[in-house]
């Protein structure tokens, strides 16, 4: 009779495929690696080092590897160790090297003022796409274990990307966010209690439809914390609003949990929702419906996107409907109205289709005309695009430069009442004119 | 095996095969040439009348060759991967028992990995020229009977030009020749584009064959290959696979690292005031370089300069750029793609250029010394600079080195772009496993984790800081990619040589050992 194998992992570039079968022999590591003339024994001691903290010294274990580093190994014998029912018997601090010094534990908390123009989604269970991830310059970096992940991967995901948070490695500058799967399904209390202890700046809990779906998070969240020894609070929330009973709620979503930070929307999935069938579907030119490139992540499908792109001429007669995405106008109006009364940003959704730079720009300036402070981004080649659209325009910056000026002027001459261009001047205003040349100077 | 330290602190042996090797004194040590042996190819006075150089078939094409065990045979690489003249040669001079073989290549691909044969059964006893893939590894394994040779583009030219590389018979592909010997690569339905590998060979090979499947009557024209220098022509059905000659259209990378370095390349270009109005550049077709030259030409279009020329391997990107005018000519040792093979055939801005013209050691200059900017890659660098593109760490000789040394050792300014790890594998590393281009010589490294700048080159390193540009040393880089990926072993080495790494001279910059466990 052949002993059960448990596997985790993938054949792929920068990951790797393990198995594992008890035994009554001493664990023998047997790696197959297309670096292992260079790392074949650096492999074996990885798995040997999680081995060690899993209290597993009998069996046979098999690796087939592309080139992963240590962390994608060791999340990969993890899994395959945790499904053949073993427990963490020693920290990974313990049994790890140097190399594996915890970076999490230096990760500050964040704040609603950061700005999160362009938001990178990552899949959580590629270990490639992350690697250089931190160099784009992407303001937020978002480990997806919802939509990017079939089911039959959300193990092995999770605790790939606790991994990648523990041990931060390549994360630079950005807000280190994951995306859990909705509470209400069978993965998002596992993914909260994998994940909160590595750290992450933020969570974005899709699929938002109440109050008392924050409210949950929000308490699950801080028994995490306290359990992990953090400050209660210290994880943040992105609520993602992406129906239409989240829609109708978004305000009460918004001020549910002073985690907050932003409130994301979610377009695909609303469409979807209220059952919109955009009318540039049948309209659209084929150029626009092309498919897109198969290296991209996939996220959103493509078809919204397609609908924004086709020309408006194809569709007049139509009226308001025939406005390229005109089914979710209001909802994101309200998302913004909400947002705003909050005193958070309001996020847009992704553009799919990255190679329509055109329309990317043109999704960046409706979005930004509608009152949004960012949109999501799917490849790194849209980040830069995304940026330059979110970053305040010269005049903005003059007229920022011209009220900063007055209002310095006025507190120093010990003035009250000033105003520019015609608008009065107090010192909100100000602040947020000095915000904005803040933003603007970094980026000249 | 005596063995003596060059100028580049490398072991290299005193001499192989009787033959006493030159050990590299530095890039540009200006030894005087020396004739290795007469030229080969001084033909008596022709008979009056025209010449019947056609044979009709390849029995009759061997049967007429004067080749013996042991003789030197040279091909060229136009036809890339789609080739199928290189095979058919070899299979059939071994099926009438000839042994001990040099093949002198230009270049070889996958397909070619169907020598390895040949050579195991002895057919083939050295290769002198790149080795890839399959062939490489054999080579790295001690699979091939003699010390091969591998030499720059210009360097084979140079070891033509004074006879130490003296070939036998040349076997030149041509797409479009005629019965004459007058061929060219941009007609016929293999068309290719240049033709210019080869013509070092056509001008010194003792003999010299013409295979076609494009013949056209007298005169063909442009004779990138003079039917003067040509002794037979032989027409077949196919000399390749049009497939697999020209790809359709280069397909620009998506890879994220590839597309920052190649962004970071171009600001550097433009900070350091490279971009001048006139200015010219090569940039390969490797994945970075396109990528390059893409970001390049939109600052160039930016700060509406405009280049003279480009040089190298031609692409649509570069055609386009042509076509816009933001470049006076391109200067073509090869055409990637379709759009480069039509370009080359009907625009007279798009020059077809050959080795002596490019890259030519022996020569009071060469395209090469006319370039601002040389965009190069790399498989590894190290803290003095140096640059390997031979090997992989794990010491299998899988490249050869193409143009890049001459290129390198020519330009103002030579730049080599290389992401800082592929997979897992450092490429920053302390010492490269095998030399190739010498740090004297290389000025910037480009690499996703910042730009490092050689400090002979003080005068790049400040303009790239006024502008802005992330900085870094090699120590630091090396550093930071070690806390990444983990030390890697050392590949274990026998002590027998395999390879000679020739410098553009012919003098030896480095050897290339065979794997102790391959």
């Amino acid at each position: 009779m052949a002993a059960e194998r448990f596997f985790a992992g993938a054949k792929a570039k920068s990951d790797c495929l393990v198995a594992y079968e008890a035994d009554q022999e001493p664990l023998e590591v047997e790696v197959r690696s297309s670096v292992g003339a260079l790392f074949g024994a650096a492999i074996a001691a990885a798995v040997r080092r999680v081995a060690a903290e899993f209290g597993v010294v009998r069996g046979r274990f098999e690796i087939e590897d592309d080139g992963a580093l240590d962390g994608a190994i060791a999340a990969r014998a993890e899994a395959a160790f945790r499904k053949a029912g073993f427990a963490r018997i020693a920290a990974a601090a313990e049994a790890a090297g140097p190399a594996a010094a915890p970076v999490a534990a230096l990760r500050k908390p964040s704040s609603k003022d950061r700005p999160r123009r362009a938001r990178l989604y990552l899949p959580g269970d590629q270990p490639h796409l992350a690697i250089n991830a931190g160099l784009f310059g992407a303001d937020c970096l978002i480990f997806d274990l919802e939509d990017a992940v079939a089911e039959e991967r959300k193990f092995d995901a999770r605790i790939l990307v606790r991994v990648a948070l523990e041990r931060g490695v390549m994360l630079g500058s950005s807000e280190i966010i994951v995306r859990v799967n909705p509470l209400s399904g069978p993965y998002g209390a596992d993914d909260l209690a994998e994940i909160v202890r590595a750290r992450p700046q933020a969570i974005i809990l899709p699929k938002c439809e109440s109050a008392a779906d924050v409210a949950e998070a929000d308490r699950a969240i801080g028994d995490l914390e306290e359990a992990a020894g953090m400050p209660r609070g210290f994880v943040r929330l992105l609520p993602l609003v992406e129906t239409a009973a989240g829609v109708l709620q978004a305000a009460a979503i918004a001020a549910a949990s002073p985690r907050n930070v932003a409130l994301c929307f979610g377009r695909e999935d609303f469409s979807r929702d209220i059952r919109a069938v955009p009318l540039a579907q049948g309209a659209a030119p084929p150029a626009a419906a092309a498919p897109q490139s198969a290296a991209a992540p996939q996220v959103a499908g493509a078809s919204a996107q397609a609908a924004a792109a086709a020309p408006a001429a194809a569709l007049a007669g139509f009226g308001f409907a025939g406005i390229p995405g005109a089914e979710s106008f209001l909802a994101r109006q309200m998302i913004v109205l909400a947002a705003r009364a909050a005193g958070i940003d309001p996020l847009d959704s992704v553009f799919a289709d990255v190679e329509d730079e055109a329309g990317l720009i043109r999704s960046c300036a409706e979005a930004r005309a509608l009152g949004f402070a960012g949109k999501g981004v799917i490849h790194p080649v849209q980040i830069p695009v995304v940026l330059k659209a979110f970053r305040p325009t010269e005049k903005e910056a003059a007229r920022a430069e011209r009220i900063v000026a007055a209002f310095d002027a006025a507190i120093a001459e010990g003035r009250g009442a000033i105003s520019v261009d015609g608008a009065m001047i107090d010192a909100p205003v100000a602040a947020k004119a000095r915000a904005l040349l803040t933003q603007y100077r970094g980026e000249a | 095996m005596d063995w003596i330290t060059n100028a580049a602190g490398r072991s290299v042996p005193a001499e192989i095969g009787g033959r006493k090797l030159k050990p590299f004194a530095g890039a540009i040590a200006n030894e005087s040439p020396t004739l290795a042996a007469l030229p080969a190819a001084l033909r008596p006075l022709p008979a009056r009348g025209r010449p019947n150089k056609l044979v009709a078939s390849w029995d009759e094409l061997l049967d007429r060759l004067d080749l013996r065990d042991g003789a030197t045979i040279s091909f060229h690489h136009h036809l890339r991967d789609g080739d199928r003249v290189v095979l058919e040669v070899v299979s059939r001079l071994a099926a009438r028992g000839l042994r001990g073989l040099t093949i002198a290549p230009t270049a070889l691909f996958p397909t070619h990995d169907a020598l390895l044969p040949y050579i195991r059964s002895g057919v083939i006893a050295a290769v002198e020229g790149s080795m890839n893939g399959a062939i490489g590894a054999a080579c790295s394994r001690g699979e091939i009977e003699k010390t091969c040779v591998l030499r720059s583009h210009g360097g084979r030219q140079r070891a033509i030009q004074e006879g130490e590389l003296a070939i036998d018979a040349a076997f030149i592909a041509a797409p479009c020749a005629d019965p004459f010997g007058n061929a060219n690569g941009v007609y016929g339905k293999s068309a290719c584009g240049p033709l210019g590998y080869a013509l070092p060979d056509s001008e010194r090979a003792r003999q010299v064959a013409v295979i076609t499947d494009g013949l056209v009557p007298y005169p063909c024209q442009p004779w990138s290959i003079k039917g003067g220098n040509v002794d037979y022509v032989l027409q077949v059905e196919s000399i390749g696979d049009p497939e697999k000659i020209v790809s359709g259209t280069t397909k620009l990378t998506r890879s994220p690292t590839q597309l920052l370095i190649a962004d970071l390349t171009a600001r550097f270009i433009e900070a350091a005031g490279l971009m001048r109005e006139g200015f010219s550049f090569q940039a390969g077709a490797g994945g970075i370089s396109l990528a390059a030259t893409v970001s390049l030409a939109a600052r160039m279009r930016a700060a509406g300069v405009k280049a003279s020329f480009a040089h190298g391997g031609a692409t649509k990107i570069l055609v386009d750029l042509l076509a816009e005018g933001l470049l006076g000519s391109i200067v073509d040792l090869q055409s990637f793609d379709l759009d480069a093979v039509r370009s080359c055939a009907s625009n007279p801005r798009h020059i077809e250029s050959d080795p002596f013209a490019s890259y030519g050691p022996r020569s009071a200059g060469c395209v090469a010394n006319m370039l601002d900017v040389a965009i190069l890659g790399a498989t590894e660098v190290d803290l003095g600079f140096n640059v390997n593109v031979n090997t992989h760490s794990d010491g299998q000789l899988l490249h050869g080195i193409g143009g890049h040394t001459d290129a390198a050792a020519s330009a103002g300014c030579t730049i080599i772009t290389a992401p800082s790890f592929r997979k897992r594998i450092p490429i920053v590393r302390e010492r490269v496993t095998t030399l190739t281009c010498p740090g004297e010589v290389v000025d910037v490294i480009v690499t996703e984790r910042g730009i490092a700048i050689n400090p002979r080159r003080a005068d790049l390193a400040d303009r790239a800081r006024r502008a802005g540009l992330p900085l870094v040393t090699l120590e630091r880089l090396m550093d930071e990619v070690l806390q990444i990926t983990g030390a890697p072993e050392s590949p274990r080495f026998a002590d027998r040589p395999v390879a000679l790494v020739q410098w553009r001279d012919g003098t030896v910059i480095d050897v290339v050992r065979q794997l102790e466990h391959p």
